[in-house]
């Protein structure tokens, strides 16, 4: 196959092939990116700066590389995927490495202007990879034994180096995310009875370990493990973040206490409350109507994704889009999940609100896929 | 058309929905998570979110007046100017400060702290750089406050004792609060929390602390979680401190200080009718404006090294042996007991003999046959040594703690001393030996153990004027309130002695020993009594050489010079007692101050000339022309009582 070759029955070429983009998902996305840039501006005392303005800028140009990705054939982004995902291994070593020869422990890698995050990346390039494994693979051999390693090899790679960097964040997005095409693609759910024992048992072995010559997280990490499930016991310390993220929630009420009129925000009480705790920022402003109204939004673009999923016929298309529907709703969970204290603190940005340049773009990046699935799926009748 | 091979691959429609189905759970989960917190905890989250931003913030009150018995001030608040500077809207704080310092005095002191406060502190935490400004120094500042970024002119109150040295021994001072201060207290106010809050320190201003204090208002501040001020939400103004007037005339303590200038020395004016202390000099005073910022080293050393001891209030801290102002207390005791009549005479040949000592007179050759009006106006010791001796030490001290000696009298001040009225149990304890005829003679002349305070000696020639036990005080009224004084107990002494001793005093003014010191206003009569009290021992030897002239001696070794007195002789009204240390005789150097205080008081103005004999008027016009004289220094700056 050559990339001259026609992209496949029934799809459109030139300006029809640019309207036939799946509008609600780009509706859906700028609407909750709208959302992002009027609470950095509330966050930043009503200023366009230091923020809001930066993530439009980023807004824009993701949306453009959406478009870009969208056009180009879905047969491509398949054959790319197991260089992207080698390539994001190799960027995950380099940055381990970098941080191993004195510059300090870092998670990204200054290309020119942008800073790039190779754990990001990789929360894509994992689905991608694990969506052209499963549309190479014949359907009646995925749940052979010997073809749930490697799927299962390809995961636990990047999550070891993440955790190392350590990550948890991101580590537990890989395996969830990873998981989640195994499942789509039809693997024996007996193996994911299995794997969620063997969770609950690894689980067990985190917390026993504390304190012995094999512990296998970082003290911080435990930290803010027991701080979660007893925010109340170091409430200046470690437990300060939750304490006050549940504050700024619930004194929003239902209607929320005005827009820029939030004092937990305002007054700095809000740690990080132009990143990670966002969403406790329009919780406060907006309310219980405010972060429902966010939260079916996110709700409206999964179960879209998940719908494309299931309606298209091309097993890399279906795989990538439900991966991908995944890796998003985990983002959005994880993070409210955390700042309204029913996760542990475990540093996942809210998706396309949180200010941050490397998750937006590669969040924008992974729609683009979506809508290529979308615009390149096959036509006509079976 | 799609090649013919392997059947399509199924579609992902049933694990699909079965993922969807676990997301929508878990999203029904954060909706169900963030109705409890937003819906049903709202109201107790609400209320956290009060208490983080609301912060309550101390405004001290305004501290309680001090008047004069005629509402004259003595301790007021003024305004106090200063300026604070704030690190981030200074940009450089150095040039700033650089430039501040051509507007303002700021030594290099002061700026080295502000610097490192500065440093040390969040860039919003304005810090003190200057206090105690004038006024025109905070118009400069203002008029140059587009080069001065982040100076900030402010106003607040601190003391000011507007006559500054005469009345620092009554007052006392305030200043700011120490870690000292605060160990003594068992359960401190919140508001001497407040980084340099005055409090009393000594005097009155620290034993009616609390009347004075008053009571913190509060402001509620927003504050963001940094601490910085965001606004203010509400205020409760205090209760100001409550105001103290004493007893105490400003015009006369004023003229006492201006009188005793140069000379080391103390008077205590009374009113012998009721015990209010009119006034209360200590010579030389100190300055308690320079303790309220807290005193500078240089200025300290200079007031504990004065040999004059500038710091000590001599009216109630110094004892001194009370010498032959003590007679009256001795013929009281002779008089009381039966030991002598009034017209009782006693030989004097200018010494007494006991055993192979000599007890000399202090007229060679003596007086001659004394009588108790002589003895006095004379102020003939050997009269007294075989007073002394009839009497014994224990009847002597027993009429001395009558007259008011040997108590330690109430008074809101530090140091009040006891003085010393000896007797033969106090010297077995104290010295453990026996109490011989000899020390009874020194006793008989106020001299040997006895001491005595100038604020006892005027209680005590109180007490003979008027014949009551009356009692000093300080406070007349607190809070308007006035302190309630009972008419004092008369005292259990005969009339009849009573007034032979008087008329020996009256003699003493009128006729002997301080005549040139008398009043000769027929309204304002006087009648005193002159004491010199020895601080060396003159040896047989110097006698016999011809004792050394006062003037001959070092400072600290001459005597020291005492005079009590009240008038008018007729209807007394006013008693006095007037040391000065290291004087001389008393009739010399402490009779004619202490007549000029006594008739201030008498008079409520400058003593007229008619007052005094004719032959002296001219002399004491000139020198009350030079007392008003305006001091060399203008005074400080102009005082804005209570802003």
């Amino acid at each position: 196959m050559s990339l001259a070759e026609p992209s496949g029955r029934g799809v459109p070429r030139g300006l029809p092939k640019l309207l036939s983009l799946s509008w609600p998902l780009v509706l859906l996305v700028s609407a909750v990116a709208g959302a992002g840039f009027l609470m950095l501006y509330s966050a930043a005392g009503g200023e366009l700066d230091p923020w809001a303005r930066a993530q439009m800028v980023r807004f824009a140009a993701g949306m453009s590389a959406m478009v870009v990705i969208a056009m180009i054939p879905l047969r491509f982004w398949r054959m790319v995927s197991p260089l992207a995902y080698l390539g994001s291994i190799g960027l995950l070593v380099l940055v381990e490495i970098m941080g191993e020869i004195g510059m300090g422990a870092q998670r990204w890698i200054d290309i020119g202007p942008v800073q790039l995050q190779p754990s990001e990346l990789m929360k894509v390039a994992l689905v991608m990879a694990l969506a052209a494994y499963y549309h190479w693979l014949p359907v009646r051999r995925v749940s052979h034994p010997f073809w749930v390693l490697l799927p299962l090899a390809l995961i636990l790679a990047p999550t070891a180096l993440v955790l190392k960097q350590p990550d948890l964040g991101t580590a537990l997005l890989l395996v969830m995310g990873g998981g989640a095409v195994m499942f789509l693609a039809g693997v024996s759910l007996w193996y994911f009875g299995s794997a969620i024992a063997a969770g609950a048992g690894l689980i067990f072995l985190v917390l026993k370990s504390r304190g012995t010559d094999w512990q296998l997280l970082e003290d911080y990490q435990y930290r803010r493990i027991f701080t979660f499930l007893d925010p109340s016991a170091d409430p200046l310390g470690a437990g300060y973040h939750i304490t006050q993220a549940k504050i700024a929630m619930g004194s929003g009420g239902l209607s929320g206490r005005g827009f820029m009129q939030g004092t937990q925000s305002r007054l700095n009480f809000l740690p990080e409350k132009h990143t990670d705790f966002i969403f406790t920022t329009l919780a406060e402003e907006f309310g219980f109507m405010g972060s429902m109204a966010l939260l079916g939004l996110y709700t409206l673009i999964i179960v879209f994704c998940i719908a494309a999923a299931i309606a298209n016929r091309d097993r890399f298309g279906a795989l990538l889009t439900g991966g991908i529907a995944v890796t998003f709703f985990l983002f959005f969970a994880v993070n409210m999940g955390m700042v309204m204290g029913l996760m542990p603190v475990v540093g996942v940005p809210l998706p396309l609100v949180s200010y941050g340049g490397s998750a937006m773009l590669v969040l924008l990046a992974a729609f683009g896929l979506v809508q290529s699935a979308w615009v390149h799926r096959p036509r006509g009748r079976d | 058309m799609r090649p013919v091979g392997p059947p399509p691959p199924p579609r992902v429609t049933r694990r699909g929905l079965m993922l969807l189905g676990l997301q929508l759970g878990v999203i029904g989960t954060l909706g169900w998570r963030a109705r409890d917190l937003q819906i049903v905890q709202n109201e107790h989250f609400r209320l956290m979110a009060e208490e983080n931003r609301i912060n309550i913030r101390l405004l001290p009150p305004a501290r309680g007046l001090i008047y004069d018995r005629d509402g004259r001030l003595i301790a007021g608040n003024r305004q106090n100017y200063r300026v604070v500077m704030v690190r981030e809207q200074a940009g450089d704080p150095e040039e700033i400060l650089d430039r501040l310092a051509r507007i303002v005095p700021l030594e290099d002191a002061d700026r080295d702290r502000a610097l490192k406060e500065m440093a040390g502190r969040s860039a919003f935490v304005p810090v003190v750089v200057a206090e105690h400004l004038t006024w025109d120094d905070i118009a400069r500042i203002s008029a140059n406050a587009p080069v001065l970024p982040g100076v900030i002119p402010e106003v607040g109150l601190s003391r000011y004792y507007p006559d500054g040295i005469a009345t620092a021994h009554v007052v006392g001072y305030v200043g700011p609060v120490s870690e000292s201060d605060l160990a003594k207290i068992e359960s401190p106010d919140p508001l001497l929390q407040i980084p340099r809050f005055q409090i009393g320190k000594t005097g009155v201003e620290h034993r009616l602390e609390e009347e004075l204090r008053g009571e913190a208002g509060n402001q509620r501040i927003e504050v963001s979680a940094a601490g910085r001020v965001m606004r203010e939400l509400g205020r409760t103004e205090g209760k100001a401190g409550r105001d103290v007037r004493l007893t105490i005339d400003q015009g006369v303590q004023d003229f006492a200080m201006k009188r005793m200038e140069g000379q080391s020395s103390a008077a205590v004016v009374m009113d012998v009718t009721n015990g209010d202390i009119i006034a209360l000099a200590s010579a030389p005073g100190f300055d308690p404006n320079s303790f309220v910022f807290g005193i500078r080293s240089g200025e300290w050393n200079m007031l504990l090294n004065d040999e004059y001891r500038p710091l000590s209030n001599k009216t109630v801290a110094g004892t001194y042996p009370p010498g032959s102002t003590f007679k009256m207390c001795v013929a009281l005791a002779a008089l009381e007991g039966g030991h002598a009549g009034p017209g009782d005479g006693v030989y004097c040949g200018g010494f007494t003999t006991l055993g192979r000592r000599r007890f000399h007179c202090w007229k060679r050759g003596g007086h001659g046959t004394v009588s108790l009006r002589n003895s006095l106006s004379q102020s003939c010791d050997c009269y007294y040594y075989e007073m002394a001796r009839r009497v014994g030490p224990d009847a002597i001290s027993a009429m001395a703690n009558k007259l008011g000696l040997g108590h330690r009298h109430e008074l809101p001040m530090p140091a009040v001393a006891e003085g010393l009225m000896p007797d033969a149990a106090w010297k077995k304890a104290h010295r453990d030996e026996s109490w011989t005829s000899g020390d009874s003679f020194n006793y008989g002349i106020g001299q040997g153990f006895t001491l005595a305070s100038p604020l006892q000696l005027a209680v005590y020639t109180a007490r003979i004027a008027s014949g009551r036990a009356v009692k000093p005080r300080l406070v007349g009224a607190i809070g308007g309130e006035p302190v309630p004084v009972e008419l004092a107990a008369p005292l259990d002494i005969s009339e009849r002695s009573l007034r032979s001793v008087r008329d020996g005093m009256y003699a003493v003014s009128n006729e002997g020993t301080a005549y040139r010191s008398r009043l000769v206003d027929p309204a304002m009569v006087m009648a005193g009594k002159t004491g010199t009290s020895q601080v060396r021992i003159i040896t047989a030897a110097e006698r016999a050489a011809g004792v050394t002239k006062n003037e001959q001696l070092p400072w600290n070794r001459r005597d020291h010079a005492l005079f009590v007195a009240y008038a008018p002789y007729h209807a007394p009204r006013y008693a006095i007692s007037q040391i000065v240390e290291h004087g001389g005789g008393g009739s010399a150097a402490a009779a004619p101050i202490a007549r000029d205080i006594l008739a201030r008081a008498l008079y409520g103005r400058t003593p007229p000339a008619e007052a005094y004999p004719a032959e002296q008027r001219e002399e004491i016009e000139e020198r009350f022309r030079l007392m008003q004289a305006p001091p060399a220094e203008a005074a400080g700056a102009p005082a804005d009582d209570r802003a």
